[in-house]
Parts: structure tokens; C-alpha cells; sequence
């Protein structure tokens, strides 16, 4: 089980660093909002995964809390950014 | 341990790998891609499929159903939430202009000026 466990940790850090190359590369803001997007949901995937290896579930909360956020930014980041900044 | 608690966490433990590598996948779309439609594509349906995935095989690790509940809510919420930004982020890179050379059949311009010409 811990070598699954492993696995998947590995797979989602990968996952985040390929985000993170475009997070910082993105020529347009809507592409680092999109990599922002999906930083949110790698790090709602290392949560429960965290949570399976240590069977441990007092850390949920958290998943819920960074899903609204993240949600809430980014519609405000594309509600207010201004079309001459892209 | 029983058989069937074993079958479990085997299934469950399938999963958890399946959502490691759709969150690859997705990742490695929005590296490749080369337009941000395309990488939107690539940054919403792997994404949510692998996080369902992922919350299906940590959910019989969990101690009890209020933690199970709480995952369960996150999936939905990320269900509903993903679209209402997609559609957003697509909206407006539209209408700025950003990715339309790439596109085959752009029938939103064609309903743009539809709506342009009767005003």
C-alpha cells in the first residue's frame, strides 16, 4: 500500500511541477488562470491522498475550503482584469 | 483481513494510481498544447475525472462517513464549479482575440456579428 501511495505522490508532484512551467511560462493571463485552476485541483488530490495514507480524515475540511477559494479567485481575477494588462 | 476488505483496497488503491496519471495527462496537455482553448480542454475533464478517481480510492480509508461526506462534497463542488470557469476563461479569451487562429469552425464570432449587424 505505501508503494501506491508513493506512486500517486509522485504522479501528482510531477502533475505540479509541469502546472507550475506553464503557471510561469503562460504568454496570457487566461493560461495562468487555467494552470491556477488545476493547482487547486492537484492540491485537493494530495490532500485525500495524504488523508489514505495516514487514514487519518481530520484534514478533509481543507479540501473544501481550497476548492472555494480557488474557485472565488479566479472568477474574481476574471471579472476584474483589465483587457490592456494581458 | 477478510477477502472482501482486500478486493477493496486493491480496487481502491487502482484508483488512486488512475488519478495520479489523468492529473498527469492534464498536466502535460497544458504543457503541449499550443492555444489556450485547447489547454482549457486539457485543464478541466482529465483534471475532474482524476479527482473523482483519486476521492473514490481514498474513501474507504477514511474513519468514518462524516469524512467520506466531506469528499464527496469537494467532488461535487468541483463538478459544478469547473465548467462555470471554463466557460468563463473560454468567454473571454474570445473576445479578446487570443486564440481564434487556430480554430476551424468559430461560431461564436459568426453569432457575434449576427448580433452586431441587427443592432
Amino acid at each position: 500500500m505505501s508503494i501506491v501511495i508513493a506512486v500517486t505522490a509522485a504522479l501528482l508532484v510531477a502533475a505540479g511541477v509541469l502546472t507550475f512551467y506553464r503557471l510561469l511560462r503562460g504568454p496570457t493571463v487566461y493560461d495562468r488562470i487555467v494552470a491556477l485552476e488545476m493547482l487547486v485541483v492537484v492540491v485537493i488530490s494530495g490532500v485525500a491522498v495524504d488523508a489514505a495514507a495516514h487514514r487519518e480524515g481530520a484534514n478533509v475540511i481543507l479540501i473544501v475550503a481550497v476548492a472555494l477559494v480557488g474557485f472565488i479567485s479566479s472568477v474574481s481575477v476574471l471579472r476584474l482584469m483589465p483587457k490592456d494588462r494581458l | 483481513m477478510s477477502a472482501a476488505r482486500t478486493a477493496v483496497e486493491v480496487l481502491a488503491a487502482a484508483a488512486l494510481i488512475g488519478g495520479g496519471l489523468l492529473a498527469l495527462v492534464g498536466a502535460l496537455g497544458l504543457v503541449r498544447l499550443p492555444d489556450v482553448g485547447a489547454r482549457l480542454q486539457a485543464g478541466t475533464k482529465p483534471q475532474v475525472l482524476g479527482l473523482i478517481l483519486v476521492c473514490l480510492g481514498a474513501a474507504p480509508f477514511m474513519g468514518g462517513t462524516t469524512e467520506v461526506a466531506t469528499l464527496a462534497l469537494a467532488v461535487l463542488f468541483q463538478l459544478t464549479t469547473a465548467p462555470v470557469l471554463a466557460q468563463m476563461v473560454g468567454r473571454e479569451a474570445h473576445q479578446s482575440g487570443i486564440g481564434t487562429e487556430n480554430l476551424e469552425l468559430d461560431e461564436l464570432a459568426e453569432a457575434r456579428d449576427a448580433a452586431e449587424g441587427e443592432r
